[in-house]
């Protein structure tokens, strides 16, 4: 009965969730109303086009049938119309490139931002550099697992949340710095017209300007893999105070973890926590249950790696293995996560190696 | 039109053992003749066509709600890969090929292609390409994952291991293409009847022969590109690999290069084919004959230099987006004077809706939505929040299926009596037409709204706002997948049995096919027709 209810109720809830959209977002920067325009002026353009041929189509479709005694003509050539109708079309193309030229021209302008941000695209999360602050983090899916596996009743962010939200302050020029660690990606917010591929050896430019404070979402839209689906684009403009807040409290946090690198945890402790690293962090590839997905990626359960010197496998999780979709993870964990989930691993899973290690003695 | 002499008595006193088909298996595995030939083409095409569709559908049924249903992410890329290159190296290609085996010969007035040992040999290596292929879904890791346009370095170094097979793949099905390319053009320049000029060949027979000059330029490109990622995965360079000085946009360059192209390789010759309906079923001569081949050898000089327009956000320089955006329009006016002329065909002529018909104004009006969605996506700073999301996969999907396939189904409707001998059944030909139309416009149409609306592609879950009109878009999937079901019956009905068709089939049809009999006989244009 509960479940009956359970399922009419998401049921009634996803129409209410979701809504008919049926054009672009307008988007809140001069830019991004800028394209919604020109997207407009060419669709008016294709709809005028569209209902002159259509209309001339389908008044021959229903006025010159044979079952009305309609008698075919015999003309079948006329320079005349013919010319008209290949000037005309270069005519109307040529007037919608110009306006067109000029917003590439404006979004192209990279030059005298306020804020540099370097992207950079990971299988599968994105990372923030701040580059004029010393500000260094990743932006991870937060939907829990039972929502995406229809466990439990999905949040109206559904795939379109993080646990670290880019911060940007608003009505500041901020230029983006866009790269890729491993395959190509590509950071896109609709709201902002911004849609930038992440290529591996390449720095792409976009900038943003944003009038108002609010949260924005967007996801990686060009295909990286399995989870290429799992790794949203959250931005979170904030008022120019709020942004230095922010700003100085995501320093004293780096201060406060620098600090907890140079205590001493016990086992229990480290494999409590390390079970939340290996859920947010490894079980994407080797999978909650340390099974791995045979001829892709290989199992945490037995792996002469996990159970083999301790050394060797925090090397792996810290420096990655070139050539395979195995990271270097040094620049995603603390390490305090990386003593965690070495030892998580060693002793869980299946694993009973029984050793540990602690975050003073990880090397990064 | 042409008067036409054909000698038939003539054929009939020849030994027989040379004209009627040999028996058996035989007869298939060392055919020579290119109605055969053709019609393992087209066999060979609804098979994969089957396949690919039945890929299509576990998406869509993915799709059809939020949250992970039936399949995992990484089998869910699998099927949109298989997906996208059985539909056009499987489904599309080898049908027009087996269209132009069959028809082109009777169309120009030769006895057959021109090279009809290489003919048997380019189907032939076709099945073992698609087995190879195929057979990667049950190897460890699975088959190819990276969606039909392959981008490195996801496909070299990130790649599951049945890459080396798919690339094998490609290269025996390229080498399928380029020598149906080369037999197409010796065929039309060696062996058209005596008074069969170029300017007075059916245009199905002009638009394959620039199709196989596009072939035989890019498919040697699309063969280099494999062959570098080969050497990539198995042999230390690094073409594609930064890492090692490479570069992952050359392989966006060279892929496109081929690619954009290879679009076109796919809907040329359905203008043929629909320049041949029109005037048929309007019983009124093509309007603007010149000028349509003239525009298809635009559209196919204007192929080469568009490519980047599929790479707008990659960072070109602004001058690289300024000049692929002008010149992706001006592909638009080349295909607008086509349009207009079908419907100029059609202004005072005297039509009737027979099924090929049906399938000719529909791929008219949809086609043309699909160029309006291409103008759109050809605005570069437009572009920027289209590419990549469903937009993109509307708008190839409205120029691909109620383009290119609905001209292969009306080619098959409007021909097929011409190959099994017997009449159409018309009312199950209009019941499929009618799925057919409503079931693409349900499952492609939504799709523009959700991409305007921020959807990416190729992803197998999506957020909640997105939910109504993709479960709508999954429903039209299935409509136009079962439709397709009606489509086989009409064809293996028709072949068995019906009502028996007459040499001209179609009240209004012109050209040197109509003058022999239904069904064409096993050799036909032993003597050369006379064309005036």
């Amino acid at each position: 009965m509960s479940k009956a209810f359970t399922l009419a109720l998401s049921l009634l809830s996803t129409p209410a969730l979701a809504d008919w959209q049926l054009n672009m977002n307008e988007g809140v920067t001069a830019l991004s109303r800028e394209i919604f325009d020109l997207h407009m002026l060419i669709f008016w353009i294709c709809v005028v086009i569209g209902v002159a041929v259509f209309g001339v189509m389908f008044y021959s479709i229903f006025k010159f049938r044979k079952s009305k005694g309609a008698v075919a003509e015999h003309w079948h050539e006329n320079t005349t119309v013919e010319v008209f109708w290949t000037v005309v079309p270069s005519i109307i193309l040529i007037a919608m490139a110009v306006p067109a030229t000029a917003t590439l021209m404006d979004m192209y302008d990279t030059s005298e931002a306020d804020v540099d941000i370097q992207i950079t695209g990971y299988q599968w999360k994105w990372r923030y550099q701040y580059l004029d602050e010393d500000i260094d983090f990743f932006s991870n899916l937060s939907t829990p697992r039972e929502e995406i596996v229809n466990e439990s009743t999905k949040n109206p962010n559904y795939l379109l949340e993080v646990d670290n939200a880019l911060v940007i302050p608003a009505n500041k020029k901020v230029r983006f710095l866009v790269t890729a660690n491993d395959v190509i990606h590509s950071w896109w917010v609709p709201h902002f017209a911004v849609k930038k591929d992440a290529i591996p050896g390449f720095i792409n430019e976009a900038w943003v300007k944003v009038e108002e404070p609010g949260v924005y979402r967007g996801q990686c839209t060009e295909l990286c893999g399995k989870d290429h689906g799992f790794m949203p684009v959250v931005v979170e403009v904030k008022s120019e105070a709020d942004y230095e807040q922010w700003v100085a409290d995501q320093k004293a946090m780096k201060l406060a973890m620098a600090d907890e690198a140079s205590k001493d945890l016990s086992m229990d402790e480290l494999i409590a926590k390390g079970e939340g690293v290996y859920q947010a962090a490894c079980s994407g590839c080797h999978q909650p249950n340390g099974q791995g997905i045979p001829g892709a990626f290989p199992a945490i359960t037995g792996s002469a790696i996990a159970t083999g010197a301790i050394d060797a496998h925090i090397d792996i999780i810290v420096n990655g293995k070139t050539g395979t979709a195995m990271q270097a993870f040094k620049e995603q964990l603390s390490a305090v996560d990386i003593a965690a989930v070495v030892t998580y691993q060693r002793n869980a899973l299946g694993n009973t190696v029984g050793d540990m290690v602690q975050p003073s003695a990880i090397q990064k | 039109m042409a008067t036409v002499d054909v000698d038939l008595p003539h054929v009939k006193d020849e030994d027989p053992h040379h004209h009627g088909p040999a028996k058996g298996l035989g007869r298939w595995l060392y055919t020579t003749n290119h109605k055969d030939i053709g019609s393992m083409y087209l066999i060979f095409s609804l098979t994969m066509f089957m396949i690919g569709g039945i890929m299509a559908l576990i998406i869509r049924a993915e799709l059809f709600q939020p949250g992970l249903q039936l399949v995992e992410p990484n089998f869910f890329n699998q099927m949109t890969t298989m997906h996208g290159l059985i539909m056009v190296f499987g489904a599309v290609m080898p049908a027009f090929v087996g269209l132009a085996n069959w028809m082109i010969p009777m169309q120009i007035g030769a006895p057959d292609m021109a090279l009809p040992r290489m003919n048997n040999w380019s189907f032939w290596i076709l099945p073992f390409a698609f087995l190879i292929l195929l057979s990667s879904l049950f190897m460890p890791g699975g088959a190819p994952n990276f969606g039909w346009t392959f981008y490195a370095p996801l496909s070299t170094t990130y790649a599951p291991e049945s890459v080396t097979f798919f690339i094998f793949g490609v290269h025996i099905m390229g080498a399928s293409s380029i020598m149906g390319a080369i037999n197409i053009i010796a065929t039309i320049l060696n062996m058209r009847a005596p008074g069969m000029t170029l300017m007075k060949m059916p245009l199905f027979v002009w638009t394959w022969l620039i199709t196989a000059f596009l072939l035989i330029a890019v498919m040697p490109v699309l063969a280099g590109v494999v062959t570098m990622m080969l050497m990539d995965i198995h042999f230390g360079t690094s073409f594609f690999n930064a890492a090692g000085g490479g570069d992952p946009v050359l392989f966006q360059h060279v892929f496109w290069f081929f690619g954009h192209p290879e679009v076109y390789i796919m809907i040329l010759p359905a203008f043929g084919i629909i320049s041949e309906i029109i005037p048929t079923f309007a019983r009124k001569r093509l309007f603007g004959y010149s000028s349509m081949v003239y525009a298809v050898a635009s559209i196919a000089l204007l192929s080469f230099v568009v490519w980047a327009h599929h790479m707008f956000t990659v960072g070109m320089p602004l001058v690289g987006e300024v000049f692929f955006m002008f010149a992706t329009m001006l592909i638009a006016v080349p295909t607008g004077v086509k349009v207009f002329n079908w419907v100029a065909t059609m202004f005072r002529g005297s039509m009737t809706f027979e099924t090929p018909m049906l399938f000719a104004i529909a791929f008219v009006v949809l086609f043309t939505i699909g160029g309006f969605s291409g103008l759109m996506l050809a605005i570069a700073p437009a572009d920027f929040q289209y590419h990549d999301t469903y937009f993109v996969v509307a708008h190839f999907h409205y120029v691909l299926v109620p383009g290119a396939i609905f001209s292969i189904m009306a080619a098959t409707y409007y021909w097929l009596p011409k190959w099994t001998g017997h009449q159409l059944n018309e009312t199950m030909g209009k019941l499929h037409f009618w799925l057919s139309f409503v079931g693409v416009n349900v499952t492609f149409f939504p799709m523009h709204f959700v991409g305007l609306a921020g959807m990416p592609r190729r992803i197998p879950d999506y957020a909640l706002q997105f939910a109504d009109f993709n479960s709508m878009a999954s429903v039209g999937a299935f409509i136009f997948g079962f439709s397709q079901l009606v489509f086989i019956y009409n064809v293996i009905q028709n072949v068995r049995a019906g009502e028996k068709a007459t040499a001209q089939v179609w009240e209004g049809a012109q050209g040197l096919e109509w003058t022999i009999p239904s069904p064409a006989p096993y050799h036909t244009f032993s003597t050369p027709p006379k064309v005036d």
